[in-house]
């Protein structure tokens, strides 16, 4: 379900990769609105798609009980996505550096790292319980929305 | 849109033409399933044309980082093959274009396996 509350969208969403898709295609579209090129569209929406995968599979482990929610807004110079769990909550500092050579071959651990080289900003709030991740993308002034 | 592989043989080397995304839930169980398949029939030479593959997300380099070492382990190779500028780009973003052995003509992929 989804609501446009002054520019704003939230979204509240289940434990599903459904949901994962969901927002990755919001993302897109705030893209599209903030006026980013092609590159820049791509960034921001796997940025958002890394997110959402942590939340639902991370987080809230496909928990049916568990919920996801999701805002996405462009102020006057950004592009802003919040996703929030109500898992475990995680210190991001205890993930592996992806790309130290004794970890180039781990299966997984590289969405955080995504995530930094895509956006500008990203941070991560300790909710209790859950988590709430924050995608910051600057705008350039040529593509600025008033 | 959704992956889907097409497998062929060319001198001895199993050629996987991957079409669409390799995403949690959209593609990475499909290529596990068909590369240890294909390992657990005894292939030794795996080529990944990625020619029609232009979304990978983190889970997706997983699985294709986890067919490598799984090949490896049973003495096999996976090689990855025609790379879309997005995946190549985020192959060199991750290192991961250290790990593999990445080839952009198909003729001289098979001939690497021999």
């Amino acid at each position: 379900m989804g609501e446009a509350k002054s520019g704003q969208l939230h979204l509240t969403l289940e434990s599903t990769t459904e949901s994962v898709n969901q927002i990755e295609a919001e993302a897109e579209k705030l893209a599209v609105e903030a006026g980013l090129d092609e590159d820049e569209r791509f960034h921001v929406s796997m940025a958002a798609r890394e997110g959402a995968v942590n939340a639902v599979l991370h987080g809230n482990r496909y928990d049916p009980a568990k919920q996801i929610a999701a805002s996405f807004e462009i102020t006057g110079a950004a592009l802003v996505i919040t996703i929030s769990d109500q898992g475990p909550g995680l210190d991001p500092a205890t993930i592996p550096d992806p790309l130290a050579p004794e970890n180039l071959l781990r299966g997984s651990g590289r969405g955080i790292f995504l995530m930094r080289s895509f956006m500008d900003e990203v941070h991560f709030r300790q909710l209790h319980p859950g988590l709430e991740l924050t995608l910051v993308k600057n705008l350039a002034s040529s593509t600025q929305i008033a | 849109m959704a992956l889907t592989i097409a497998s062929r043989e060319l001198d001895g080397v199993t050629v996987l033409d991957l079409s669409g995304r390799i995403t949690l839930g959209e593609g990475s169980v499909q290529l596990r399933d068909a590369v240890r398949g294909l390992i657990s029939k005894g292939q030794k030479h795996i080529l990944l044309n990625l020619a029609e593959v232009n979304y990978i997300d983190s889970s997706g380099l997983g699985e294709l980082v986890s067919a490598f070492t799984t090949a490896k382990n049973q003495q096999a190779d996976v090689k990855l093959l025609s790379l879309t500028k997005k995946v190549h780009d985020l192959l060199q973003l991750t290192k991961l274009y250290t790990v593999f052995d990445i080839k952009d003509d198909e003729a001289s992929a098979i001939a690497s396996f021999k």
